[in-house]
């Protein structure tokens, strides 16, 4: 059972309170509401282009990280297609220049020329390292293109291309800030070893006082249902073959997520998983294979992928996997599978909880979806899943018009 | 009204009285040392087996690596299938892995299941029957990896620099081509196990809110093998370093990015300087704010990323900078990196900084003991290396109080570009 306590400020703030005397250490995390899902298709990349500035000074701090780091602490950050985080820890006893950074950074940027300039440089050679000089780097760029027809989850976090990048100017990023970093819309999580009066006393005395700004109001295009199946086939300097097939899941939010989560582990969660043991081990058609989806807050993807055995026939690769898909469609899955991706999953969520860092993000994230107290409720969604829920979802989900594959091939 | 250019006031980090909490130790009966950590709130631990089984100790390439990587992948009562489910049926994880001087079996688990995974971890360190079948799907998988990874510019840099630094011939300077996964066989494999394993030397690592009856539990299932401790040094291999000291080597024409490495030898902790010099090392590329950072990617935007480090060997080591720049930017990065050596030479670092440093690096080490598997990483770290609690509160000493004449000298001393490899891979 982890504890919090939860208060809200008069311009908007929410902030929970989670105590650990157990460590010396103070946790400071703020959760921004926003994401690569709300940019302009014209100037994608923004938000995580956005994350990076924030470490550029603020209106009255010159730089960030060098009074934290003063005060023994250290910090990062991650932009996600729904959401930014950012976070530090430092000792608890130094905990109010953790406030003193973090609110204002939110009351304004100092939108120096100097840092965009630099930072859209860092970013570019960030899309670089990551999505074009790596084998296999661009198939999400390509797969989102594919599986979203309308929603923004259609271009990745990093961004469409690298121009959208290059030509942001100084205005753009007022304009995001002033309309996204607004109190209201975000959370902010102070865990470790302090108390609720501490904190009441430092949210109210350094964010008390930022202007509420106005509510973003999120209304994204919501993807319509597939209707047909989906197909692409790209040529690359890869050495192997490799398949990915995508179908549309549940928002993070709906009961059948739950269900949803666990038909990927009993596919591909591990060594003693379906895919693994037939597809790899038995058939040997695939070198790897994962089955996982990323969590997102609308409907998501799951995700088979895998590399194919050299000399292996992609067409007979897919048709292997789809059989397993069958299987699990016709025969359902057994009880001692159930029960084993079910401890999984309570074994996981047991070892994530082990740091304060990790409770402090997953608190701020289960607020953003609307109820921190969602931490301490979701093993019980879990455990009440059935078999006859995975049988029923198996066949909503791997519907053949539900689908998007994408062949992956070597020149 | 608030003043918010003033900031609040802090308490140094070296102020921190800083405390590695102490392990328990126990023997097993038949001798195999065991160190314990208990903390934490979640009802969960983590064992981990440390082998001295490494590729320090293997006759071919490959070898110590596939062992332990098989050591899962079938007993004569258990498939590899049959093993995995055991340990996932319950949640549970078991790892291997592979390094040079040491190969780990590692179990993470809810406290609840423990007795139904050691017996399963006993099976694999005394019945593990490498059967032809896994290993040839181990060979194919890995040389399929091996092509995959052979495009990265950043994994052929980082084999290539290794060994130019120890020589091919050394376990830290060896890697692997194809054709050495096509010479692996079982009965090597069989050999290796029973010598390494079977009647291995080993030392064992538990942390978490542990059992009350851990110590019961271990020795009923470890206790009458025929392991013993480490009986004698380990091995220190003769180094063969190239002599040529500059490459520039072309792996993927149409690639946007190369890889740098720039790298010395360096002596291993026990060196009087070691501990020194990870206060320099910080300050030239070991943090967020290093020279190397603020410069080449927070002024110059070359980078996503540029970092120095000490590689973590038991024998002597290197001191390497790592980064992947921009084609166009390659040489000049290089230039700048060469440039922050010179400064660190000639010029003292102001207090300010060294101040900073030394608060970041204690708030580091205050932070990162944060939970049992934390403390216990630590004193894994001390344990393998032959060294004490001394050792850890000296770095804690030389971190708050080592001046900056002393990080000058070092410097001079270490931070010579004639001493230094250079490798670029586009």
């Amino acid at each position: 059972m982890i504890q919090f306590e939860r208060f809200v400020l008069s311009n908007g703030l929410k902030v929970l309170v989670h105590e650990d005397k157990s460590t010396p250490m103070a946790v400071v995390n703020v959760l921004y509401d926003v994401g690569a899902r709300d940019e302009d298709p014209n100037r994608t990349g923004f938000a995580h282009l956005f994350e990076h500035l924030m470490f550029g000074g603020s209106v009255n701090i010159p730089s960030y990280d060098e009074p934290l780091q003063v005060a023994g602490g250290e910090n990062n950050a991650f932009t996600t297609n729904d959401l930014t985080n950012y976070y530090c820890q430092l000792p608890a006893e130094n905990i109010e220049t953790a406030f003193w950074l973090e609110s204002d950074r939110m009351l304004s940027l100092a939108f120096g020329k100097k840092s965009l300039d630099t930072q859209r440089k860092v970013v570019c050679e960030e899309f670089k390292e990551h999505y074009i000089n790596k084998p296999y780097g661009d198939v999400w760029h390509k797969m989102r293109e594919l599986a979203y027809t309308t929603h923004p989850y259609r271009w990745m976090t990093i961004g469409k291309e690298l121009s959208h990048i290059e030509t942001a100017t100084l205005e753009d990023v007022k304009a995001f800030f002033f309309k996204h970093y607004t109190p209201s819309n975000a959370i902010l999580v102070v865990a470790g070893n302090i108390t609720v009066d501490k904190v009441k006393e430092l949210a109210q005395k350094w964010f008390g006082p930022i202007a509420a700004g106005e509510k973003y109001v999120r209304d994204l295009p919501q993807e319509p249902k597939q209707t047909a199946p989906r197909t692409l086939e790209v040529k690359a300097n890869v050495p192997l073959d490799a398949l990915y097939k995508c179908w549309h899941i549940y928002s993070r939010t709906d009961s059948r997520y739950y269900t949803a989560d666990l038909i990927g582990e009993i596919l591909g969660g591990g060594a003693s998983s379906r895919l693994f043991q037939v597809l790899v081990k038995e058939k040997k058609l695939f070198s790897n294979i994962d089955c996982y989806h990323m969590g997102s807050t609308d409907t998501g993807l799951l995700t088979i992928e895998g590399k194919l055995v050299k000399g292996v026939n992609i067409k007979d690769a897919e048709a292997a996997l789809n059989e397993e898909i069958k299987k699990l469609q016709q025969l359902g899955v057994t009880d001692k599978e159930l029960e084993k991706v079910k401890n999984k999953t309570e074994s996981m969520m047991a070892f994530e909880d082990m740091t304060v860092m990790n409770r402090a993000a997953s608190i701020a994230m289960y607020e953003l979806l609307g109820d921190a107290d969602l931490i301490n409720k979701e093993l019980e969604m879990y455990q009440a899943v059935t078999a006859e829920e995975i049988a029923k979802e198996c066949h909503v989900i791997f519907d053949e018009n539900n689908c998007n594959t994408l062949y992956y091939l070597a020149n | 009204m608030l003043n918010r250019t003033i900031a609040p006031p802090i308490k140094d980090a070296i102020e921190f009285d800083l405390q590695l909490k102490p392990y328990t130790f126990f023997e097993l009966d038949n001798g195999v040392p065991v160190y314990t950590i208990d903390a934490g709130t979640q009802e969960v631990f983590q064992m981990e087996m440390v082998f001295y089984a490494g590729n320090f100790f293997e006759q071919q390439k490959l070898v110590a690596g596939a062992t332990n990587f098989l050591l899962k992948n079938g007993t004569s009562t258990k498939t590899a299938f049959e093993i995995n489910e055991a340990f996932e049926y319950y949640g549970a994880h078991c790892a291997r892995a592979c390094y040079n001087e040491t190969a780990v079996i590692s179990l993470s688990s809810l406290n609840k299941c423990i007795d139904k995974l050691l017996p399963v971890i006993k099976e694999m360190i005394t019945d593990a029957v490498f059967l032809e079948e896994e290993l040839a799907t181990y060979k194919q998988n890995s040389k399929q990896r091996l092509s995959v990874n052979l495009k990265k510019s950043e994994f052929v840099a980082a084999r290539l620099i290794d060994a130019y630094v120890y020589g091919e011939s050394h376990p830290y300077g060896t890697y692997t081509n194809p054709e050495d996964i096509d010479a692996l066989n079982t009965a090597q494999l069989k050999d290796f196990f029973k010598q390494y394993y079977l009647n291995g030397q080993c030392v064992i690592f538990v942390s978490g809110k542990l059992p009350a009856n851990l110590k019961e539990q271990l020795n009923n299932n470890f206790g009458a093998l025929s392991l013993s401790k480490l009986k004698s040094a380990i091995p220190n291999p003769v180094m063969t370093p190239a002599t040529e000291k500059k490459y520039r080597i072309q792996n993927d024409a149409e690639g946007v990015q190369g890889a740098i490495r720039i790298a010395r030898h360096f002596p291993n902790r026990h060196h009087p300087d070691f501990m020194k010099v990870m206060v320099l090392n910080t300050l030239l590329g070991g943090y967020f704010g290093s020279r190397l950072m603020s410069n080449i990617r927070e002024d110059k935007g070359y980078t996503y990323g540029i970092h120095s480090y000490v590689q973590n060997h038991l024998q002597p080591t290197a001191w390497m900078i790592s980064t992947e720049a921009g084609k166009d930017v390659i040489e000049a990065t290089i230039e700048e990196v060469y440039k922050e050596m010179k400064l660190l030479r000639e010029e003292l670092v102001d207090e300010e900084e060294l101040l900073l440093v030394r608060n970041y690096l204690i708030g580091t080490i205050l932070g990162d003991l944060d939970g049992p598997f934390q403390i216990m990483g630590r004193w894994k770290n001390l344990i393998l290396n032959n060294l004490g609690e001394k050792y850890f509160y000296d770095s804690v000493q030389t971190i708050k109080t080592i001046p900056a004449e002393e990080i000058r000298e070092l410097a001079k001393k270490y931070l010579n570009p004639e001493d230094f490899y250079e490798l670029i891979v586009t």
